[in-house]
């Protein structure tokens, strides 16, 4: 019993709360592509570098607060921080949208135009990025690092095994949770949201009906900005915030976006965790846990893994031909290939 | 002169104009029906009323008032209101939501017009919380008109209503929109089914190649063997 019980530790551990606290973040991201997708009607492949330029504006407030002494322990900096990153990320965000896309609304770009254009502005915020805080690695959390450490689990349960959760994970899973419930409760209860939606489903009907475009654009960008600012934050609060990072997390994220049908809300929050955790199944090494279930003959010797880490992001893409072969249109679909 | 006037409205996609020259007048309380072949430019008639196309030509008047410089939404504002022929309804919104986006541009409130519009569409009613993509034919134009009727236009333009509805629900379209105008609204509408419409018609406009070939009231074009000979089949 013990030893299944400590086999169940490892999992948990190693997997479930990892996976919950990474499931969130990409959920996050995959919303934040999934509006732009159903209000702009295209692909944001800038959306990676929205999240890291979130994150930098949260770890530039972190460091200036810090110097001020400012901190709300045991609670990470970043926390107070995110509001003020939010409202930086939304002006960049409206920036770009005055600057650029605007233009090829007015002009009615093809989709594939859009996608080339937010691939440029990819490059150019991953650039000012860099030039402003370079490409350094950087730790973003502080305040109580654990909320629970392995060993008081170890010395509460008596268990071989430790259970920690860090206090990031926390946060990544309970800010998801209430950013989610916020924005569900915005588009199906108020006016502006209704109005989103209905601009999403039949533009030139949302038109006649009075909506205006520009307005349902405008809280378009800033919810994106919000959403991208939180998922980029805590992914860095979780791991670090390194620059490069975030244009890989592009590949899970839109995996995530298109295996829960794209464009549909749910599907995305879905997929974000689809995702995360088979990225962790595949690639977790199951030696401790089968050492503990097997019987002591059949115990492995080599790692058992699927995988190894370094290919985490080849799951994504697997997991993202596989739908595209057989549920083209995301698990949600109604319609069969 | 009356309520609604396009006057010699001349325009088209691009260069080349699809309607010429052509007039169309509506009175409150009065149903307008357009009919003609198909390519006649009676949809292209309805949407340079409604200011989604400019004009290359001609003037539209509501009320004496020119408002051929207006935006379609401007043109809401001044009380017209306009169903399209195909995605005239929100899909994934539910029935009562469709509504309330066709009021989205009045300020006021909208739950009398809301009653309004299910004392005229009862089923509306029974169904407000299902999602209108899920509705039958026949109801999905009753949501599209109940949605442009949220607004309370003085005129109302229904661009083939019955388009793809089987001939029971037709009639019973039909019977609303009657309804509809005796509430006092201007309705033009553009059909093909040419001889029911016609049969309800105050007035009717039969457009051939973008002209205006015959106009009068609809039981004298239902009477006239020439147009009964060439539109309606005998």
């Amino acid at each position: 019993m013990d030893d299944f019980l400590n086999a169940s530790v490892i999992i948990a551990n190693f997997i479930l709360i990892p996976g919950l606290a990474y499931g969130s973040q990409l959920a996050l991201g995959a919303l934040g592509v999934t509006l732009v997708f159903s209000v702009l009607r295209f692909s944001n492949i800038a959306h990676g570098e929205t999240m890291a330029a979130g994150a930098m504006f949260t770890l530039l407030f972190t460091w200036w607060f810090k110097s001020m002494s400012i901190s709300i322990e045991p609670f990470p900096t970043a926390i107070l921080a995110l509001p003020f990153a939010t409202v930086l990320a939304a002006c960049l965000c409206l920036i770009t949208d005055v600057s650029i896309y605007r233009y090829y609304r007015k002009v009615k770009a093809e989709p594939a135009i859009y996608i080339i254009v937010s691939v440029g502005v990819m490059f150019v915020y991953s650039g000012f990025i860099r030039f402003l805080i370079g490409p350094n690695d950087r730790q973003m959390s502080d305040g109580q690092r654990f909320l629970f450490k392995a060993r008081e689990f170890k010395n509460l349960t008596g268990l071989n095994e430790g259970l920690a959760i860090k206090t990031s994970q926390v946060i990544s899973i309970s800010s998801a949770f209430v950013a989610v419930g916020v924005l569900f409760w915005f588009l199906k209860h108020t006016r502006t949201g209704k109005s989103m939606r209905a601009f999403s489903d039949n533009e030139d009907l949302a038109l006649l009906s009075g909506i205006n475009p520009e307005r349902v654009v405008l809280v378009c960008w800033i919810i994106t900005a919000i959403l991208a600012t939180l998922a980029g934050s805590l992914y860095g609060l979780d791991k670090s915030f390194r620059p490069f990072v975030f244009m890989q997390l592009l590949l899970p994220i839109f995996a995530a976006a298109i295996v829960g049908g794209f464009g549909n809300p749910v599907g995305a929050i879905v997929g974000g965790f689809i995702i995360a955790f088979s990225e962790l199944f595949v690639t977790f090494a199951y030696k401790r846990v089968l050492t503990y279930i097997l019987p002591e003959s059949l115990a492995p010797n080599s790692l058992t893994q699927f995988l190894s880490t370094d290919y985490k992001i080849a799951v994504s893409f697997v997991i993202l031909v596989l739908v595209l072969l057989i549920k083209p249109k995301g698990i949600f679909s109604q319609e069969n290939s | 002169m009356s309520f609604l006037v396009g006057e010699n409205m001349t325009c088209g996609y691009g260069k080349s104009c699809i309607i010429h020259d052509c007039t169309i007048t509506a009175d409150l309380g009065e149903i307008v029906v357009v009919v003609g072949p198909n390519g006649a430019g009676k949809s292209t008639a309805m949407k340079a009323i409604f200011g989604m196309l400019s004009l290359v030509r001609g003037k539209i008047l509501l009320n004496e008032t020119d408002i051929s410089e207006l935006k379609p939404q401007e043109r809401v504002l001044c009380g017209m209101g306009f169903v399209p022929q195909t995605s005239n309804i929100f899909a994934s919104m539910t029935v009562e939501e469709n509504l309330e986006m066709g009021a989205f541009i009045r300020e006021d409130d909208v739950s009398e017009t809301l009653q309004q519009v299910f004392e005229l569409f009862p089923i509306l009613r029974d169904k407000r919380y299902q999602l209108a993509g899920e509705l039958s034919g026949g109801q999905r134009q009753q949501v599209a008109v109940g949605r442009a009727l949220m607004t309370e236009p003085k005129v109302l333009i229904l661009d083939e209503p019955t388009a793809g509805v089987s001939p029971i629900v037709m009639d019973d379209l039909f019977e609303r929109i009657t309804e509809v105008a005796r509430s006092g609204i201007a309705v033009l509408m553009v059909e093909q089914n040419a001889k029911q419409a016609l049969s309800i018609a105050d007035k009717g406009y039969v457009l051939v190649q973008g002209r205006n070939a015959y106009s009068d009231t609809g039981e004298a074009l239902m009477a006239n063997e020439e147009v009964r000979r060439t539109f309606l089949g005998g």
